[in-house]
């Protein structure tokens, strides 16, 4: 297993326990170039690399979704550019943009 | 002269019960509408990880394997031969008019139906334990779906609590796959398991089953806990302190923490639809009403854990009788129903005893401090939602309007029973049935379309 796959030092929370010989997948977190696997969701590619996908909208606690299946509506995460993305259903994709904070015109 | 239409049945999610029921609908030679979140039919226990991933049944479902492989096989060749409209990764929002507002990566569109079969399933029932909204707190459904559908477990070092079935098998299913389990906390007292093998031993291979895997679990198990507080930092837990049965204060080191209570139908769209409902004293929560078939009255049909919490076996059953109704009513040749439901009494008499030995911890939640979060998704803590009912009076819908105690953005799903548990304590000798069911509303899932995505 290599940095930004959950080791310690990348600062993930995801420990890898099986299915680890998929193809890696670059995706962009708040612009910082990150790693992931092939058929990782936003969710588990986001916890891969740091302990949280977002600040609360409520409370000063970062958020890292909750239930895994749709339920919660805790794992919201930003693209760069559109609707934001339930991280807990979307398969993460090669090159894709995302942001932990809401993008500038967000209100 | 053309033919009659075919009548139109939509079946809303894609578990044991949808696909028994799609596949008796299918046998009786109609084409049902399959509409399910998942983006590969199985529901949440038998869940399909995503493409490319090699892990067998046997790793992912244990002994029920073959079950799985049945029910995925099964749907998966209805789909390849057109029997069905499979809508994958897709939302139901609303009922309304006879027709179902959809929502899928393509957008929304609306399903109109005669029938309605809605198998909704359940998520973990949760009571709030403090500190529970930090990062890094799961429901142990989530844990179970992180290891079963992406290979990964949620920390380096992780504690489970709560109670019920689910507990000891994502511990023991976690341990096996190489993850570190710091300690399994059942709040259910072990007197009150003991008592209830009675309705336990209706199922007496599969009860041996889980006292087995909780005798692998050895020093790890610890039963009658109490919870008092998740300690966090601002990455997630460091530890969780508890008491155990004989009260003495205990405190276990740990980067997550795996919560849940059993489970929590998912009831929303037969809200919506227009079905009744009633409270249960054996599962704490409120229930919509059927006949034994699933009869919800308005074509309106239900089966699984979204109508008794009866498991994946259970729903496989209950699915094929909402199915055979669903025929008899639109007058089509139905399958004899009467040995499913000899079979579905039996397991009901089973999933009982589970859910008395595996208690909602009611007393536990009534103790909550008031600084306590109980709404995780807007921080609404104990003391917010006792003061509404100071001046709203104990009622739930007007503690929802007044506290936004189930306003959130997970609609109640999580914090309903207990902001119920809390309002009744603060009136005295309530019961939390007196205090009313939180009604639900349309949209049932946030809307995701861009359009509405910039309103504020
Ligand atoms: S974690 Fe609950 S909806 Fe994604």
């Amino acid at each position: 297993m290599s940095g930004g796959q959950g080791s310690p030092a990348a600062g993930g929370r995801v420990v890898r326990l099986a299915e680890t010989g998929r193809r890696p997948v670059t995706f962009f977190l708040d612009g910082r170039e990150c790693v992931a696997l092939a058929g990782d969701t936003v969710l588990t590619a986001i916890l891969a690399s740091t302990p949280a996908v977002r600040r609360s909208d409520f409370g000063p606690e970062g958020r890292a979704g909750f239930c895994l299946m749709g339920a919660c509506q805790d794992c919201w995460v930003w693209p760069e550019q559109g609707p934001r993305l339930r991280s807990c259903s979307t398969p993460v994709a090669e090159g894709m943009r995302l942001l932990t904070t809401p993008p500038g015109d967000w209100p | 002269m053309t033919a009659p239409a075919p009548p139109r049945v939509v079946i809303v999610g894609a578990g044991p019960a949808g696909i028994r029921a799609a596949q008796t609908l299918v046998a009786a030679g109609l084409a049902p509408v399959v509409i399910d979140e998942g983006a590969r039919a199985g529901g949440q226990i038998y869940r399909r990880p995503p493409e490319g991933f090699t892990r067998p049944p046997e790793t992912l479902y244990g002994p029920e394997a073959p079950k799985a492989r049945d029910l995925h096989a099964v749907f998966d060749r209805m789909v390849a031969a057109g029997q069905l409209h499979h809508h994958p990764r897709s939302s139901v929002l609303a009922v309304a008019g006879g027709e179902l507002h959809v929502q899928s990566d393509a957008g929304g569109s609306r399903i109109g139906y005669d029938r309605l079969i809605l198998a909704t399933g359940a998520t973990d029932r949760l009571a709030p334990v403090p500190g529970w909204q930090n990062p890094g707190v799961f429901s142990l459904g989530g844990v179970q779906i992180a290891l079963k559908a992406q290979g990964v477990a949620l920390g380096r070092r992780m504690v489970l609590a709560g109670s019920g079935p689910l507990l000891t098998l994502v511990a023991a299913q976690l341990l096996k796959a190489g993850g570190t389990v710091a300690a399994v906390l059942d709040t259910a007292p072990l007197g009150g398991q003991l008592a209830a093998w009675a309705g336990l031993a209706a199922r007496p291979g599969l009860a041996l089953r889980g006292l087995a895997m909780r005798a692998r679990l050895g020093r790890l198990y610890h039963a009658g806990v109490s919870l008092d507080r998740i300690e966090a930092d601002e990455r997630g837990p460091v530890a969780i302190r508890w008491r155990d049965a004989s009260g003495r204060p205990r405190e276990t080191a740990c980067d997550m923490v795996g919560l849940g209570w059993h489970l929590r139908a998912e009831t929303h769209l037969a809200d919506l639809a227009g079905c009744r409902f009633a409270y249960d004293e054996t599962w704490a929560q409120w229930l919509p009403m059927a006949d034994r078939m699933g009869r919800a009255g308005n074509g309106v049909y239900l089966a699984g854990d979204g109508l008794r919490i009866l498991g994946a076996d259970g729903a496989e059953l209950a699915g094929r009788l909402a199915a055979a109704a669903c025929l008899a009513d639109l007058g089509l040749p139905a399958p004899d129903p009467r040995a499913d439901l000899r079979r579905l009494a039996r397991l009901e008499r089973f999933a009982r005893g589970i859910a008395r030995a595996f208690p909602w911890p009611a007393d536990m939640v009534r103790a909550l401090p008031d600084e306590a979060v109980v709404c995780r998704c807007e921080g609404i803590t104990a003391g917010a939602l006792g003061d509404t009912v100071e001046y709203g009076g104990p009622e739930a819908n007007r503690a929802k309007s007044l506290g936004r105690v189930g306003m959130g953005r997970c609609q109640g799903r999580y914090c309903q029973l207990a902001a119920a548990e809390l309002i009744a304590a603060r009136t005295g000798d309530t019961a939390a049935r007196d205090v009313g069911r939180l009604r639900g509303q349309a949209p049932v899932r946030p809307l995701l379309v861009g359009a509405w995505e910039k309103t504020p």
